[in-house]
């Protein structure tokens, strides 16, 4: 601390010490706290605040007590340690800033690399939301129609923060350069991209993926899972919702999983939805949203255009979770 | 944002963590080091109790893997008792119910 700063924090405290201790009513309890956060503001330690109490009092008082001098020097040395903490946390509090920095760095990156773009499609209509509940995302979606076909993929990664976004930032690179991607059945690209997982991602860390291509031509819709979170079919002719049959093992629990294939022909009307919807928040005495309430929300929603009713559904589902979410959200809605 | 873990050892190489409390991102790293080191006994068993658990979040779900998998490197029994079916339903889910089958089988047919 500078002479130059320093002066006019003793002026001000030796001022209201003085006014202070000649007065026998009550003390002006504003000016104290305002003082008191001034010096706290401009980075005075405990330590420090003794020592400027003991030269004010030594300006105040002509003849001090040598006895309280010396206790206040005391003090001062007693206080060492906590001016040494006090030091240490508004070193904390840069550092904490610094990474704060860091970590909106990297998440405007992770939002530029993974935002999921809805392409535009004859055959239907496709809306996708996805919310991190922290600044980076654990979840991740794809959806690309090259014509022939709409490739459409969801994922969640199990774990929080910035370990998943990094995980997440692997997997996209991974898909986009899978060979068999362009054409390839979701069970093979499922088998591919559990290799890479498997291999390359802390044992502690796993993947729930949906993979599924509709087909225009046929109108057939195919799907695997890799451990995901069932998403739900709506029959038109039905008026129905079923859960997308799918089961498989997670991406990256062993080296060679094998997964399943399921296909059901879309008929006009139909409706997909895939979710991740925080499934990995697991609550033992709290009561968490069942999968019938979900579909009751997207019952009274499905009638808006796609991209109009995923924004719907997620603002009922932040309604039902008191405006905010535990963990990421992502749904996505294909109206045919 | 407490658990305490309580470790007993039931026979030779048969352990028995309970886990009382919330597994979240601060407890994990102790339930890892409490699990982790006891499935890496070679033909052991070992059980999680997961009956005191009050909470659970995706981070403990990652130290559960973790186990598994070293179990099943180390054929070592591991089975997770006292789960919730909400627990159990995401276990089934996610294919951790076949891996943990898989974890009882490899260690059992070591043992046999």
């Amino acid at each position: 601390m500078g002479t130059m700063e320093e002066e006019p924090q003793l002026a001000a405290y030796r001022d209201l010490l003085a006014h202070y201790v000649a007065q026998s009513s009550e003390p002006n309890m504003e000016e104290c706290e305002q003082l008191s956060e001034y010096l706290h503001e401009h980075g005075v330690s405990p330590d420090d605040l003794v020592e400027l109490h003991l030269d004010a009092l030594k300006q105040i008082v002509i003849n001090p007590d040598r006895v309280i001098l010396r206790s206040i020097d005391f003090l001062i040395k007693m206080m060492s340690g906590y001016g040494r903490d006090y030091r240490e946390h508004q070193a904390l509090k840069n550092r904490q800033k610094l990474l704060d920095t860091e970590i909106d760095v990297a998440a405007e990156v992770q939002k530029a690399l993974l935002e999921g773009k809805v392409p535009s499609c004859s055959f239907a209509d496709i809306g996708a939301v996805s919310v991190p509940a922290k600044k980076m995302s654990g979840d991740y979606y794809r959806i690309v129609n090259d014509g022939k076909r709409l490739a459409v993929t969801i994922a969640d990664i199990v774990g929080k923060g910035i370990p998943a976004a990094m995980c997440m930032s692997m997997i996209k690179y991974a898909m986009d350069s899978l060979p068999e991607n362009k054409s390839g059945a979701p069970s093979a690209i499922l088998s591919s991209l559990n290799r890479v997982v498997e291999r390359n991602v802390d044992p502690s860390m796993f993947i729930t993926m949906f993979y599924s291509v509709y087909d225009p031509e046929t109108h057939i819709f195919s799907n695997s899972s890799a451990g995901h979170e069932p998403g739900f079919y709506y029959s038109a002719r039905e008026n129905r919702f079923v859960d997308l049959e799918a089961r498989g093992l997670s991406l990256g629990l062993t080296p060679e999983s094998k997964y399943r294939e399921w296909a059901r022909k879309i008929w006009p009307g139909d409706m997909i939805f895939l979710l991740t919807d925080g499934v990995t928040e697991i609550r033992k005495d709290h009561d968490f949203i069942e999968r019938k309430q979900i579909v009751e929300i997207i019952r009274k929603s499905m009638h808006l255009p796609a991209s109009r009713l995923v924004r719907h559904v997620m603002y009922e589902l932040k309604k039902m979770q008191k405006c905010s979410f535990t963990d990421d959200f992502t749904f996505i809605a294909m109206k045919f | 944002m407490n658990i305490s873990i309580e470790r007993e050892a039931k026979g030779e190489k048969l352990y028995l963590v309970a886990v009382e409390g919330e597994i979240d991102v601060f407890t994990a790293p102790e339930l890892k080091k409490g699990l982790l080191p006891l499935t890496e006994v070679e033909d052991g068993e070992l059980i999680l109790d997961l009956n005191e658990t009050k909470y659970m979040d995706s981070t403990a779900l990652g130290v559960i893997v973790a186990a598994l998998k070293s179990a099943v490197k180390h054929n070592c029994r591991f089975s997770v008792i006292g789960m919730t079916p909400r627990i159990k339903r995401l276990f089934e889910i996610t294919g951790l119910m076949d891996l943990l089958t898989r974890a009882q089988i490899s260690g059992g047919s070591a043992n046999d």
